[in-house]
């Protein structure tokens, strides 16, 4: 029974709590989405009056700005784990630009449905899945903008650091999280339903 | 405001009135981002909802006690069944359960605190803030002129009796609202759970040397997260539909009742694993401290706590059985339900032979916990009569299933609660709860309630719906439901012999002094109440039983254990 070995406890490492709680975050956002996601393609073509998913056009240009915020935003964490605070304020900043425009898109879309197509939340059955699942998206960017633009006004009081690299990387990931989410939300909308 | 002076720790507070104190001490509470704390907040708070709940239960029992009564108006009869059921499954059972996690998990881990202190009162008080709310319907909007708006459309709140055109006013409203408030709360609670104890372990306190409730209080805060979302999501849906004009419910447009129904129940149904869970962790704890062996088969019942998870996600719509799904789903629901019965057999199984042999002391968490054990099992047993398709369309939305949920859910959740509260009262107060007065609240308790709840079995099958407000005298249930409220009854007296003895005990009790039942995890390593740091040096871990490891130097379990 002598060889038991003595636990290795000289390398007792655990995972970053941050890391940990936006994971979960993810996976109970995830539920959500999925929910929503399920009754659009559920009531897709069920609509007994009114305008049909034809009137959509497919937000190509959004599309391609959403997902380079991603890119953008894993070069900003990439710039401030080497400790290059102006690279990671850029890259930052262009991310939050890249998720503006996108939003931007998304109201003129939105107008234009409402103003020239009639379509609303209470028009048909599809007005109400098609603006709930979409709009719960955007709630999400919006969330996302209010947190990076939190980052970026410390970046410009100075006030970030290299040290801050994993705050900053646990916020990222929800960033992730919300073009993950657009690319399952655009392909069941704009491809799949229209 | 300069010359404010500010209190420095420690000076004279001498000339202090009482008030001032008691201010203090209140204002204590509502600040404190203490794991400890914030445990005792939320299991106060469920034990104050459960009177309220309980009390409900009572009224509804005096009503239906004898036929054509009126003790009751119909009215205020929906509003208490709807609200007895809300409040104890989302008020009392998540709030218990998230509170003994609170409190124990940081403690049995070997940590000073949760991962996020703060986030963690955030949590409670959205909690609290909801449950308040739900409460405030009683007197809010119209409520002082008659019976209140309190939610009327059952705990399941089907569509289309949710919708604008049936459910005038803000009954529904509270109802979804509280609940997506309250949500939030749980969801941060789970996620906290899950940081503390994949980040925040002790040395050495490896994932399979973790004490089995901590693993269940981990596995049912995985299953929160992806179940109460649901929920919050469908609500969000009810809102829309109710105030923005929206169509998800409304079969006049294209929308669907049963996509509700869906939702609702794959929510629904994890939930009622999401109590019981945390239930099976204290069983565990206390069943294996009391029988003074390790339990059996520790990796099997993490094993079979996982698996019970999983399977808990695909069983939602054996409560649909009676809308006429295809047979492909009926067969495929009625199927994987039985299959729960495995690894919860597996659990059975493995209690029972930590008993067996054991040196068992039945003081009273365990005499709850042995209750427990049985009651579970015929839970489960009529829980796989009910899977059963053919065998539900007969019963569906009688007392059967009234029988057999209440039979897991205060059979099996309620007796292991208690069974924590003797077990845990002494480690939280520092003093011990009157065996005495614990045997009768058990004996009373374990009584009433089979009184109560064999009995309904028979008027289910008698035919007796649920949730109806009363029945003619020539239907042949008179009998059974005088004996089922007379159990009541004695339930109720019992809860309150309990409230009688933490209250007593909290004065009186003898000093429990730091390990009472000569237990095995780190909580009982510290002072009772243990301090607001915890531990004062960082312990280290080599076993699954580290108390066990110090108190026989000689024959520790880390020699032993794989």
């Amino acid at each position: 029974m002598s060889t038991i070995p003595i636990f290795a406890d000289e390398n007792w490492r655990l995972p970053s709590r941050g890391r940990v709680a936006m994971f979960c975050l993810i996976i109970g956002e995830s539920a959500i989405f999925t929910i929503f996601v399920v009754a659009y393609v559920y009531y897709i073509g069920r609509s007994t009056y009114g305008p049909t998913p034809q009137i959509l056009d497919v937000p190509v240009f959004n599309t391609i700005c959403l997902l380079s915020s991603s890119i953008s935003i894993m070069l900003a964490e990439r710039a401030i784990d080497r400790g290059r605070i102006r690279n990671f304020g850029a890259w930052w900043g262009l991310t939050m630009l890249l998720g503006i425009v996108f939003l931007t898109g998304t109201a003129i879309e939105w107008k234009r449905l409402i103003f020239s197509d009639g379509l609303t939340i209470r028009t048909n059955l599809f007005g109400t899945t098609f603006y709930s699942l979409v709009g719960l998206h955007a709630t999400h960017v919006i969330v996302g903008l209010l947190m990076l633009s939190l980052v970026m006004i410390f970046t410009l009081l100075g006030r970030v650091e290299q040290r801050h690299a994993e705050r900053i990387q646990v916020l990222s990931l929800y960033w992730h999280f919300v073009d993950a989410v657009w690319v399952v939300v655009f392909t069941v909308v704009y491809l799949v339903g229209r | 405001m300069a010359d404010q002076t500010f209190p420095i720790p420690g000076t004279l507070d001498a000339g202090r009135s009482r008030g001032a104190a008691l201010l203090e001490w209140l204002h204590s509470w509502v600040v404190t981002v203490d794991h400890k704390k914030l445990g005792i907040l939320y299991m106060v708070y469920a034990l104050v909802f459960l009177l309220v709940a309980g009390s409900e239960a009572v009224a509804i029992r005096i009503q239906l006690a004898i036929p054509n009564n009126h003790f009751l108006s119909p009215e205020l009869y929906n509003e208490f069944f709807t609200m007895h059921g809300t409040t104890m499954v989302f008020l009392v059972g998540m709030t218990f359960i998230f509170g003994f996690g609170n409190y124990f998990v940081p403690l049995m881990i070997g940590a000073r605190d949760m991962a996020f202190p703060r986030l963690n009162a955030f949590s409670f008080w959205m909690t609290a803030f909801g449950g308040l709310f739900l409460y405030f319907s009683f007197i809010g909007g119209f409520g002082l002129y008659g019976m209140g708006s309190a939610p009327d459309v059952t705990w399941w709140a089907y569509a289309p009796l949710t919708a604008k055109a049936f459910s005038p006013g803000h009954n529904t409203d509270y109802w979804a609202l509280a609940l997506i408030v309250s949500g939030f709360g749980t969801l941060g609670a789970a996620i906290n759970i899950l940081a503390t104890v994949f980040s925040m372990r002790c040395r050495g306190m490896t994932l399979l040397r973790m004490p089995l409730f901590v693993w269940l209080m981990v596995v049912t805060s995985g299953d929160t997260l992806i179940v109460i979302t649901p929920l919050t999501a469908a609500q969000v849906m009810l809102i829309i539909d109710r105030y923005l004009g929206g169509h998800f419910f409304d079969t006049q447009a294209g929308g669907s009742a049963t996509v509700w129904m869906h939702f609702f129940w794959i929510f629904g149904h994890p939930e009622v694993y999401v109590l019981i869970l945390p239930a099976f962790g204290i069983a565990s704890e206390v069943i294996q401290v009391f029988s003074r062996k390790a339990i059996f088969g520790y990796p099997a019942m993490v094993a079979a706590s996982v698996g019970i998870a999983f399977v808990s996600l695909s069983v939602w719509a054996h409560h649909m059985f009676t809308i006429g799904m295809t047979s492909v789903s009926n067969a495929f629901f009625a199927l994987s339900t039985m299959m729960v019965g495995i690894p919860t057999g597996i659990k059975i199984f493995n209690w029972v032979a930590t008993m067996w042999g054991g040196r068992i002391r039945f003081a009273t968490p365990m005499l709850f916990c042995t209750a427990f054990v049985f009651q579970f099992l015929m839970a489960g047993l009529t829980g796989i009569m009910l899977a059963v398709a053919p065998w539900d369309w007969q019963l569906h939305n009688s007392y059967f299933v009234i029988a057999h949920f209440h039979y897991t859910l205060t059979g099996s959740f309620v007796f292991c609660i208690f069974a924590a509260i003797y077990y845990w009262y002494p480690k939280i107060t520092g003093r011990m709860l009157s065996e005495k007065l614990g045997k009768w609240h058990f004996w009373l308790f374990f009584i009433g309630f089979h009184v109560t709840f064999d009995t309904m079995h028979f008027l289910g099958i008698l035919g007796m719906p649920r949730s109806i407000y009363t029945y003619q005298a020539d239907r042949g249930w008179n009998t059974l439901n005088m004996i089922v409220s007379a159990g009541g009854i004695i339930q109720a007296i019992a809860v309150l012999i309990l409230v009688w003895n933490m209250m007593d005990s909290f004065l009186h009790g003898a000093a429990a002094g730091n390990d009472p039942w000569d237990a095995w995890t780190l909580e009982w390593s510290v002072p009772s109440p243990p301090p607001a740091y915890n531990f004062a040096t960082d312990p280290v871990v080599r076993s699954r039983r580290p108390l066990w490891d110090l108190k026989h130097p000689n024959d520790p379990d880390w020699k032993y254990e794989r």
